[in-house]
């Protein structure tokens, strides 16, 4: 087979027939899609993550103190620490099933750029975990006494932390791909390169309760997430093919 | 050719024999210095105005502290020469220089905490050197956790090769944010020795120390990578000649 005709096979629809390749956004599209379709196919997937991250928030309260006063000045370290260990659950799913059934080999095979097929995958696998726990973190953030005028920086803080878990969550599951029950190891490669964002995000979001400008906090993670496209989809690209050989 | 030298490291056989031959001359210079900087360090140096004897630790923690930063980057240096030239020997390398590496890390905590003692009054003080050097023992941890999940000893040195590059370009980015996120957080100040105005009688033997540790990690890389080497060659006709078996 040609390497357009593995691309074809790998994701069906792309413009059979008409000749030339597909473009590169054309193919991140196709492969965002797949990745979205299947997601919610198995929904529970999706769910856990979410639920895993609302039962840490959980834990704190009956742990510590039901008093909202009390609670309002953990709720910054309750929230990204919980975001970050519910990141790392779901990064088991996104390469997992892609490596057992063949599909990863075939990306590797098709002639494409990989470091953009993974960059799309990671992108697919953020809007499925990342943006969930960055749209349910302010009301986590509620029920920890947070005052509503925080909640947008809790949105925007989390929002942009959860793009740089992705992508180093990208680079752990991509170098663990060979390993199995890789679940604490991964933990263990994933977090010390995750502090960065957690002191940040932590940051911002402790700024946003106190009613401070929190846009500094905010640029550095953004600055963080942006350095994390450029290189991680690189190291996660060089992983996966010594995973693959 | 000028170049041969460098040809010549990739043969097992020749490193086996030169790592032998270059052995003592870093070990016995390394244990010379190191009993001449503890002689200066521990006897001949005149007790600090405010920390008495209590800093004379130093003369382990500092070269111990310097040592884990080098040895890391060495590994990583190492890792990508062999993900680049394939040189098995360079990954050999990096094998072999983990562990050291971790070690140096692990007494730089603990010498760290007993000096924080009499210090802070406390064994543990979320101080951003002592922060960052956890964070540097945990990236240690999951480089040779990464290397012993894999059964197949080349995808070990590859994937584990990624893993170092991939921390050394983080390592910045930790230690900054964790400087950052202490200046925000912690109130009372951290005394440290002001380097420059240390005297001579303190200074010269925290010099000598720094350079007998870096020769003690010499001595001890190339041990280990003497066994590294044959471990990895065991089927080697050439081992069998060399052991005389």
């Amino acid at each position: 087979m040609s390497d357009t005709n593995v691309l074809r096979a790998t994701l069906p629809g792309v413009g059979v027939g008409r000749g030339s390749a597909p473009s590169a956004l054309a193919v991140a599209r196709l492969m965002l899609e797949r990745d979205l379709r299947l997601a919610f196919r198995k929904s529970s997937q999706l769910v856990q993550p979410l639920a895993f991250f609302a039962m840490v928030t959980t834990l704190f309260p009956l742990a510590i103190t039901p008093e909202l006063s009390r609670l309002r000045h953990i709720a910054s370290g309750v929230l990204w620490a919980g975001a970050l260990l519910a990141s790392l659950l779901a990064l088991e799913f996104l390469f997992r099933d892609d490596a057992q059934d063949g599909t990863l080999e075939q990306y590797a095979l098709s002639g494409r750029a990989l470091t953009g097929l993974l960059s799309a995958k990671t992108a697919a696998h953020w809007l499925l975990t990342g943006l969930p726990l960055a749209l349910m973190a302010p009301l986590a953030g509620v029920a920890l006494g947070v005052p509503t005028g925080a909640l947008p920086g809790i949105l925007a803080s989390v929002t942009l932390g959860t793009v740089t878990m992705s992508l180093l969550g990208a680079v752990g599951a991509a170098l663990t791909l060979g390993v199995r029950r890789a679940g604490a190891l991964l933990s263990l490669l994933t977090l010390p390169l995750a502090i960065p964002v957690l002191i940040f995000g932590a940051h911002a979001t402790q700024l946003a309760i106190r009613g401070e400008p929190y846009g500094a906090s905010l640029t550095l993670l953004a600055a963080l997430a942006v350095f994390g496209m450029t290189l991680a989809p690189l190291a996660a690209a060089a992983a996966v093919r010594i995973n693959l050989e | 050719m000028a170049w041969t030298w460098f040809h010549r490291l990739a043969s097992p056989p020749h490193v086996y024999r030169t790592a032998g031959r270059l052995a003592p001359w870093f070990a016995w210079p390394a244990a010379i210095l190191i009993i001449a900087g503890l002689v200066g360090g521990l006897w001949l140096a005149p007790p600090d105005y405010q920390q008495g004897d209590a800093y004379r630790i130093m003369y382990v923690h500092a070269p111990s502290a310097w040592l884990s930063l080098m040895v890391y980057t060495i590994m990583a240096v190492a890792g990508g020469i062999g993900l680049i030239w394939r040189m098995k020997v360079a990954h050999a390398v990096a094998a072999a220089a983990a562990p050291i590496g971790a070690s140096f890390t692990f007494a730089t905590l603990v010498t760290g905490s007993l000096w924080g003692k009499p210090m802070w009054g406390t064994y543990w003080q979320w101080d951003p050197r002592l922060t960052s050097e956890l964070l540097l023992f945990f990236l240690y941890l999951g480089y040779m956790g990464l290397r012993a999940a894999f059964e197949d000893l080349q995808r070990a040195d590859r994937v584990s090769a990624v893993l170092a590059v991939v921390g050394v370009v983080n390592v910045p980015i930790i230690h900054y944010s964790v400087v950052w996120w202490n200046s925000l957080h912690q109130g009372p100040s951290v005394m440290y020795l002001g380097k420059p105005t240390m005297p001579p009688s303190m200074l010269v033997p925290l010099l000598i120390m720094f350079l007998g540790f870096t020769l003690f990690f010499g001595a001890v890389l190339l041990m280990r990578l003497r066994g590294e080497v044959l471990n990895r060659e065991r089927t080697a006709r050439w081992v069998a000649e060399e052991i005389g078996a």
